[in-house]
């Protein structure tokens, strides 16, 4: 923003001298007819003519620049265009994402599995969306399947898209180093998603955690009840459409 | 046949062996444990709710203040985070000072444990070797951001501050300075009758109940299984440098001691190396935006703290503020194993388990 506007006011500035060497221009032609009338004054003139000259050659410089800078521009507009039509090479973990796809699509269901890419900002995280009602055997297989091992549940969090709610499960191997990000979507209404604690042990109080903070409730979960807020707190603070007890003055 | 009676007891939540604000619901039969219930959040802050209004340099004091013990490991997991999803590539000065803040605050929190640990046990004097010890490292850090606990040393893109002329020299001294004292630590208690009884075969569990309950850093590694997120999935300049990394194999109370114990003398080998590979030359602070702005998308940034895997994870709009910020504290997830491992142990047990655990309360609660 700020270097455009540079850019802007460079622009104007440079051509309002351009104005100016107009102006005075037309002055001295004005003035011309006078001085070619009396011969006497020899001196004036010729310093009146080298000012015009330079002048005007200061002008033909800024509009050469000007032309510079504009082939620059578009050499650069013309170089980002092929960059962006080049295909992006298959990430390396592509491979492992489709079979884990595949292996889903196999084992459970051919409609488990929502939509399947890979995060690159992410170091190319593989991500799979799984339909809530297929979650628990998805989890099963992830965790049990002898080409996954996803033995180790790093991370579990609840998110407001304020559209829908999300849980995401970071997963890991600790055998095949695979890694997998697993989102299970929910709508805002009656939030419910199935537990993974038959899964993975550790989901148990992350997932309270999410119950408290988010509303989402996990069907199957041993002992789902408040963790972080008090017994009887109204609400869950994280959604986006919470209303603060205490809202700022 | 003598009968007895169910006694319920608190522990806590202001109690001096709960290293902080932690209630402990406890189920006795006699003194034996019959069920334990951890009821948490009294210190809960609505940091992530915070995070979703504030700039990302306003969130890195607030990551001082979850685990502060470890500030500079919580300090990188959020920059490193937003970092990874603009792309950003820090200058390796920059790098080599995080790495050596990092490992320092290892030490300085594995003091802690140490000496509070045996306090717990009923050894008074091991804590004031440890607290002493400590103190050289915090005013090492002192010179480096004028804070002793919650530093607010690390940028996005870089840290805040260079090393002071000499400081890396005291780094340098310190190291033989606190291997010498580890010597000293081991003679104190390493070899004590009475401390192994309280400690061997205490709180055990295998690897694959580690695992399954998500258990990371020496809770983890004590079971045997060897995962260090250093060497794993490395993250700043860890792949330069040799260390090892210390397992234990029953998964009990000892094995956590003698793993955190070894991971000090690791600390100290990589501060070694880096100390002697640091470029005093070069910036402290990479090519960043005055307004950190990160492009919309998400990012699940992890790395090792002394308690075990850290992890911030970054939901962005494309704002100069957070969407969701959520962070993964090593002390919240091994904590929740602790209700398992009480039920058959007595009251002097559960205080010799929770203190293995090595939890802080501020970053349970965030």
């Amino acid at each position: 923003m700020s270097d455009e506007n540079k850019k802007i006011d460079n622009i104007d500035g440079k051509s309002t001298p351009s104005e100016e060497t107009v102006e005075r221009i037309e002055q001295i032609q004005a003035a011309d007819p006078k001085v070619q009338t009396t011969s006497e004054p020899s001196d004036p003139p010729a310093a009146e003519l080298q000012e015009q000259q330079e002048k005007e050659e200061k002008a033909k410089a800024a509009a050469k620049a000007r032309e510079e800078r504009a082939k620059a521009r578009a050499a650069k507009q013309e170089a980002a265009e092929p960059s962006e039509e080049k295909p992006k090479e298959p990430s390396r973990n592509q491979p492992r994402l489709d079979r884990a796809v595949q292996l889903i699509k196999e084992n459970i269901s051919e409609a488990a599995v929502e939509e399947a890419f890979i995060n690159e900002r992410d170091r190319d995280l593989p991500y799979l969306i799984i339909k809530p009602q297929f979650w628990t055997e998805c989890a099963a297989l992830l965790k049990d399947h002898e080409e996954l091992q996803l033995n180790y549940l790093r991370n579990v969090s609840g998110t407001d898209q304020e559209s829908h709610l999300e849980v995401a499960y970071h997963l890991v191997s600790l055998s095949t180093k695979q890694e997998f990000c697993v989102k299970i979507k929910t709508d805002r209404d009656q939030p419910s998603i199935p537990s993974a604690v038959d899964a993975w042990s550790t989901a148990n109080w992350n997932e309270r955690e999410i119950y408290d903070l988010l509303g989402i409730v996990f069907t199957g979960h041993p002992d789902l009840r408040r963790i972080m807020m008090p017994d009887d707190w109204v609400g869950h603070p994280l959604r986006k459409d919470y209303i603060p007890i205490d809202p700022e003055v | 046949m003598v009968r007895t009676e169910e006694l319920l007891l608190n522990v806590g939540p202001q109690h001096p062996s709960t290293h902080g604000v932690l209630r402990i619901v406890v189920k006795l039969d006699g003194e034996v444990i019959t069920e334990a219930d951890p009821v948490i959040g009294y210190l809960h802050r609505g940091t992530e709710k915070l995070a979703e209004g504030l700039n990302y340099t306003q969130i890195i004091p607030y990551t001082d203040r979850m685990d502060y013990v470890s500030a500079m490991t919580n300090n990188y997991v959020l920059v490193n985070a937003v970092e990874t999803l603009m792309g950003l590539e820090i200058p390796e000065k920059a790098e080599f000072l995080r790495l050596i803040v990092m490992e320092l605050q290892r030490i300085a929190s594995h003091l802690v444990w140490w000496g509070t640990y045996l306090l717990d046990i009923g050894a008074m004097t091991p804590f004031l070797f440890a607290f002493k010890d400590r103190e050289i490292i915090i005013n090492l850090f002192n010179e480096l951001s004028g804070a002793r606990l919650t530093y607010f040393y690390m940028r996005v893109g870089g840290v805040k501050w260079d090393a002071p002329d000499g400081w890396i020299e005291k780094v340098r001294d310190f190291i033989p300075y606190m291997r010498g004292r580890l010597g000293e630590y081991e003679d104190l208690v390493g070899g004590n009758e009475i401390f192994l009884a309280r400690i061997k075969g205490v709180g055990a569990y295998d690897a694959q109940t580690a695992i399954d309950y998500g258990l990371s850093g020496a809770n983890l590694r004590s079971a045997g299984v060897k995962w260090d997120l250093r060497k794993d999935q490395p993250y700043s300049l860890y792949d330069r440098f040799e260390f090892d990394v210390p397992v234990g194999r029953n998964g009990d109370c000892y094995d956590r001691y003698t793993v955190r114990m070894e991971e000090i003398r690791q600390s100290l080998r990589i501060l070694e190396q880096a100390v002697e590979q640091f470029p005093h030359e070069g910036e402290i602070m990479g090519k960043v935006p005055r307004v950190i702005r990160p492009p919309e998308g998400e990012v699940y940034s992890r790395i090792e703290s002394p308690r075990g895997e850290i992890g911030c994870y970054i939901v962005s709009k494309g704002k100069a503020e957070p969407y969701r910020l959520k962070f993964r504290r090593p002390s919240f997830v091994n904590l929740q194993i602790l209700p398992k491992l009480l039920i058959g142990e007595s009251m002097t047990n559960l205080v010799t388990i929770l203190g293995s655990i090595d939890i802080v309360l501020g970053e349970v609660d965030c």
